[in-house]
């Protein structure tokens, strides 16, 4: 049987609405859970950064938020370490900071979130600080979350995450092992040159002696080069604000 | 009054049985004889790719029976109504709403899920069995029939990737559903003693050779040959 043209346009039209008003309705609906669901994630990804998998995954939701509430502050920061409360008159808090579209600004107009992860009850006696990293993996772009200890130069902890690396591969950046090589790493060298911690060529090497270098990811160079350059980079941005709260730097006295 | 419950009860007796032998061919074809995976070879990428892990595989299986299930149910609906010039793309239009749903719906109720899934639960519109079912079957035959072909051959393929998902994981990782069988197991035979891992299983390849050794096993219990 064939139909008419204006059979079949009107049936067209007929269904695309349907089918339209059915998914945007979904949406709708859901839109509030799903973004309780994104912040409680983006959540876990910081307290990864000093927590193990494990711990976390142990918790209940409600458990981590209470947690991320009594543990964590934040603040915005700018590329010359200054805290920035307001940008173009609205305020802004870490948590609202998109970094992935920050990360498509010019480097010097971008704001940069700061986690510190502190004593229960004490926003002032930080145990280390979290900053968010982003940049390029193979596919898209990668992300992650890095705890530097007090010092400032000591890795307590890192997460990664991804968009669209490859399973197997690239998004083998998000398993906690690849993770755990980077805890005890140090960014600076001896002579205080800013070195950060490069993830090598190829892999099963053990690199436990050299406070530089982890392991790499075999069959995933690009993603690993995107992680060094990601952490590279924002570890540059970050030193003005990094200097300052260093253990022993004069400016630490003044606040 | 009697003449009306004599034909009551004549047109109770012409409907078939809700689950007769016909009805229970739609289910079990698709399970060994049939299978979408094995004997059609449909729907290997995400065979290839959730299958690392149990529990991803069986929330992508689940997301496939749903899919299937509404798909052919609604295109069997709407199958008298369907101009078939634009059928395709009104059931690729059905499918991808119905996908939607499920990602829409994963996001907000198992990120974590939806995350490791990613894109493979939008791919399953691209998965041949759905689209295959519906211009095979639903376009042709009733809902009730078409509810229970979806389902047999969502079943037909869960049942695969699951299998495939059992050994990748237990070689692959030593766990199931994440917990670890492998360090139990060492942990009996003594202190010295460590099962290894294969990292092979891991990889896609795995699931080729798992995939392959099942086919081979299911023929030669069946006698199945290619034409």
């Amino acid at each position: 049987m064939q139909q008419s043209n204006a059979y079949i346009i009107t049936f067209s039209i007929i269904l695309t609405v349907v089918l339209g008003l059915l998914l945007s309705g979904t949406s709708e609906v859901l839109k509030p859970i799903q973004k309780k669901a994104e912040e409680l994630d983006t959540k876990k990804q910081i307290l990864g950064a000093v927590m193990s998998a494990d711990e976390i995954s142990g918790m209940k939701p409600e458990e981590i938020n209470a947690f991320y509430e009594s543990r964590i502050s934040s603040r915005v920061v700018n590329i010359e370490g200054e805290e920035v409360e307001e940008q173009d008159g609205v305020q802004v808090t870490a948590e609202t900071v998109d970094v992935g579209k920050n990360y498509k600004k010019a480097p010097e107009d971008r704001l940069y979130p700061v986690f510190v992860f502190h004593e229960e009850g004490d926003a002032d006696a930080a145990i280390s600080y979290i900053f968010p990293v982003y940049g390029n993996g193979l596919w898209d772009n990668i992300w992650g979350y890095l705890a530097l200890q007090t010092d400032m130069a000591t890795i307590e902890g890192i997460t990664f995450s991804h968009a669209g690396e490859t399973p197997g591969l690239g998004a083998r950046i998000t398993s906690s092992d690849v993770q755990q090589r980077y805890k005890e790493k140090s960014i600076y060298s001896e002579d205080g040159e800013l070195v950060s911690v490069i993830m090598q060529k190829g892999e099963g090497k053990d690199y436990s002696g050299d406070p530089h270098k982890v392991d790499g990811l075999s069959g995933a160079t690009i993603t690993a080069e995107g992680v060094n350059k990601m952490l590279k980079s924002y570890l540059e941005h970050y030193r003005a604000y990094m200097e300052k709260k260093k253990d022993g730097a004069p400016s630490m006295a003044l606040n | 009054m009697s003449t009306e419950v004599a034909e009551k009860e004549a047109a109770v007796k012409e409907s078939e049985a809700l689950l007769s032998k016909r009805r229970k061919k739609l289910i079990t074809d698709p399970l060994v004889d049939d299978n979408p995976i094995t004997i059609q070879v449909l729907g290997i990428c995400s065979a290839l790719a959730v299958t690392t892990q149990m529990q991803p595989t069986l929330v992508m299986a689940l997301s496939v029976i749903f899919v299937m299930v509404m798909a052919n149910l609604s295109i069997s609906l709407l199958r008298n109504k369907i101009p078939t010039r634009v059928r395709i793309i009104v059931q690729l239009a059905v499918v991808a709403s119905l996908v939607t749903l499920v990602n829409e719906v994963l996001k907000a109720f198992a990120y974590d899920m939806y995350k490791e899934l990613s894109v493979f639960v939008g791919l399953i519109i691209t998965n041949c069995i759905v689209m295959g079912r519906l211009e095979a079957y639903a376009l042709g035959n009733k809902p009730y029939d078409s509810i229970l072909d979806g389902f047999g051959s969502a079943l037909g393929y869960s049942w695969i990737i699951l299998t495939v998902a059992f050994f990748r994981e237990l070689w692959g990782s030593g766990s199931l559903f994440g917990i670890p069988i492998f360090d139990g197991i060492s942990s009996l035979v003594g202190p010295d003693f460590q099962l290894a891992t294969n990292g092979l299983m891991v990889s896609p390849v795995g699931a080729f050779i798992i995939l392959g050794l099942l086919i081979w096993v299911q023929r030669s219990k069946t006698g199945y040959v290619e034409h």
